[in-house]
């Protein structure tokens, strides 16, 4: 409890009245401070950005002496969503089976019952146009929430055919959720007390300082199954050149997944590591006193400490992992077909065709999708550390 | 007696805690230790895999899977002397890229992020939205002039022009003003955009400054990719540090840039290293940016890398070579840096 108590104190000496200019008559110290940053990511992010969003609303094409960009308004997108590259982009659906029907109404019910939750708690509490700010941020998240779900198990479906879309969203929550739960369980059995435990993390950290791109070719040669290390394996369990990972399009996936783990569990592991090996001992002795075990120990003390943590590490891989595209491109080139085509790689795949608007207008619904969730996990994270408080 | 008695309390450089409470029992250190060595297996088999392929033959290699050298096959030097040798220049010069532009916009990038993390941290900043917007519009505005043909030199007079036209103009009207926590999270949140949406400007930008193909250009570019990255964690690790000693200082007459050479820094030493660290594998293996902003003089070792994939496929045991020249002195660079990373960067994610 010591720890929500220091995140408490910092917020308030951040954003309250405890005043730190401690020298005053420093205007110019002040602004060339903060300066170089907030002009480089203007210049480099923001202005770019703008470029980008023009031209998600545009055709570029090439014209004697040069190139033109025309206006068309939402054309990209239309093409996105219901024209030429919506079965790319969204894949092909299946009907709904019946049990998808029913994960789709827990869903809605367990956000409608959310929402009625927080107006009653928050009643006679905040101004009216809270309360509006509270219902339009969970009506927003219920309908993005909604078609995310129906799209993902309709075009997973046998007879159906993912997306772009839902490829990147496998990817992203797929890989995050091995990555953390492998991450965890090394660093749980790292700060046990057990000899040669350096050696152990010093290894753990390499894959991380390989390029993505070779980390990619490493893979490729591995889950060859004719030539890589593990032919004998693939041999006995597919029968000899019966089998290729890459030209399944779930083999494909599930060799994307893996290499992205290998690459990006040392990072989960080497925080969540400080973190578990930061929960105070007498906290644990004297749960071992009152007789937990060590399942116990876990899931009531050390969880709840390194919850925050976890929480800012999958948010960080979340944002990094949405950009997934060295892996896929050179592991298997989007292919089989489309099958590993995150939309990244349909992005540059669409720049190299010179469909700039097109590239733009899937930066741009890349750009939303990762914003919506990491808003999402902001929102639950910060749920989370108030009801630890109170 | 348990924990408690093993720990060494504040004495030895490095202070190895010890977790778990009671001795474990022998069941549960082999389980442990299987599961740690399943994974030292599953992350080095990979890593040797890329080594005997850099000392296989072409024939080797397509054969099929041979696994240790003069046991099943016969190693040769000849894909290191490909590419110390043969292509020794092109080796050279992408290696050198990836040495300055890596390692120079990870100086780089930590040393503005620190700037502005320290910044956010100890200095309250209140500008007017208005002023944002109005900056924006006016870049914006020369962006629209640049379009329709304007040289960039005039627009962005033109553009600026605007700008302090409306500060003085509308954009007073307007009292809303931002805190340290609003401009920390746009800062931040410039880290989602994925790269492929700002790499086609970033082309029409360097192109106008002729700074394609060149260093400069992908450290330039580097470095806006990854301030935001560096702020999130120094914002926190400066946090961190209190501001009892600075109060002090000041009181005996210190002035800032003392305080900063003598507590901050030497204070926040841990958490720069471990976003150094942290930030130098982003630009050292950056891929994308690299392959839209470098094409020849520039080319980075992860460029020369892909060309491996060429007209008569992906020539692996050159690969592998080029794979382990470009990725030693990174992991040489974590092994040293590595007791940092662990308590630095538990910080930064902690406190957010």
């Amino acid at each position: 409890m010591s720890q929500t108590k220091e995140r408490t104190d910092h917020k308030s000496s951040a954003s309250g009245d405890r005043e730190f200019e401690l020298f005053p008559h420093e205007a110019a110290t002040r602004r060339w401070v903060l300066s170089p940053a907030v002009v480089l990511v203007i210049l480099l992010s923001v202005f770019p950005l703008i470029i980008s969003a023009y031209l998600a609303f545009s055709r570029f094409k090439f014209v004697a002496g040069g190139f033109e960009i025309v206006w068309i308004g939402l054309g990209n997108f239309r093409k996105l969503l219901t024209g030429s590259q919506s079965r790319r982009f969204l894949g092909a659906a299946a009907p709904m089976p019946w049990w998808g029907w029913a994960l789709l109404a827990a869903f809605v019910g367990g956000m409608v019952f959310d929402w009625i939750r927080a107006l009653r708690r928050s009643a006679g509490r905040v101004s009216a146009a809270a309360r509006v700010r509270i219902s339009a941020a969970r009506l927003v998240t219920t309908i993005i929430g909604a078609v995310l779900l129906a799209l993902v198990i309709r075009t997973l479906q046998p007879g159906g055919f993912p997306g772009t879309v839902v490829v990147t969203l496998v990817f992203v929550v797929v890989g995050v959720f091995f990555q953390y739960l492998i991450g965890l369980s090394l660093a749980l059995a790292a700060s046990q007390r057990l000899r040669g435990k350096r050696f152990f993390r010093t290894v753990f950290l390499i894959p991380m300082t390989i390029t993505p791109v070779g980390a990619a070719y490493v893979f490729r040669m591995i889950s060859d199954t004719g030539k890589g290390p593990l032919e004998p394996l693939w041999a006995l369990i597919f029968g000899r050149g019966e089998f290729t990972w890459v030209q399944s399009p779930w083999g494909a996936r599930i060799a994307i997944i893996i290499a992205d783990t290998w690459q990006w569990t040392p990072f989960m592991f080497i925080i969540l590591l400080a973190a578990v090996e930061g929960v105070p001992d007498s906290l644990l002795e004297a749960a071992k006193v009152d007789g937990a075990g060590v399942w116990e120990q876990f899931r009531k003390i050390t969880f709840p400490l390194i919850l925050p943590v976890s929480l800012t590490l999958i948010l960080i891989r979340f944002i990094e992992a949405f950009k997934i595209i060295d892996l896929p491109q050179v592991l298997t080139g989007g292919g089989p077909g489309t099958a590993t085509e995150s939309l990244a790689l349909q992005a540059v795949y669409e720049w190299r065709g010179i469909n700039l608007g097109g590239s733009a207008a899937i930066s741009y619904a890349l750009l939303v999708l990762t914003t919506f969730f990491g808003l999402v996990l902001v929102t639950v994270g910060r749920r989370r550390a108030l009801a630890q408080i109170g | 007696m348990t924990a408690s008695a093993t720990r060494p309390t504040s004495t030895g450089r490095r202070v190895e805690r010890q977790r778990g409470v009671a001795e474990l029992s022998r069941r549960s250190k082999i389980g442990l230790y299987a599961l740690l060595v399943f994974w030292t297996l599953v992350v080095v088999l990979p890593l040797y895999w890329i080594m005997t392929t850099s000392l296989k033959s072409p024939i080797q290699v397509n054969d099929g899977p041979y696994y240790i050298p003069f046991v099943d096959f016969k190693p040769n030097l000849d894909a290191w002397h490909w590419a110390l040798g043969t292509e020794g220049g092109q080796t050279r010069r992408a290696f050198v890229n990836t040495v300055v532009v890596g390692l120079g916009a990870a100086v780089l990038t930590v040393g503005v992020g620190a700037l502005a993390s320290y910044g956010l941290s100890r200095l309250k900043y209140r500008p007017r939205l208005a002023s944002v917007v109005a900056f924006i519009v006016g870049g914006a505005a020369a962006i629209v002039f640049i379009a329709f043909g304007l040289p960039w030199q005039l627009a962005g007079v033109l553009g600026m022009g605007i700008f302090a036209m409306s500060v003085a103009t509308w954009a007073r009207r307007f009292e809303f003003r931002l805190s340290n926590d609003d401009i920390s999270f746009w800062l931040i949140s410039q880290r989602i955009l994925p790269p492929i949406a700002i790499v086609l400007p970033l082309y029409v930008f360097f192109q106008q400054l002729s700074l394609l193909d060149t260093q400069i250009a992908l450290i330039i570019a580097y470095v806006g990719a990854n301030v935001p990255i560096a702020i999130w964690l120094l914002r926190d690790f400066f946090a961190t540090i209190p501001l009892d000693l600075e109060e002090s200082a000041a009181m005996e007459g210190a002035t800032r840039l003392q305080t900063l050479r003598k507590i901050i820094i030497p204070l926040a030493v841990p958490g720069l290293v471990a976003t150094f660290l942290f930030i130098l594998v982003f630009t050292w293996n950056e891929y994308l940016i690299a392959t839209v902003l470098a094409s020849a003089h520039a080319q980075t070792m992860p460029l020369m890398i892909v060309a491996q994939n060429a007209t008569r496929g992906p020539q692996w045991w050159n690969m592998s070579v080029l794979i382990l020249i470009m990725s030693t002195p990174v992991v040489v660079i974590a092994f040293f840096l590595e007791r940092y990373i662990e308590r630095g960067m538990l910080i930064g994610a902690i406190k957010h």
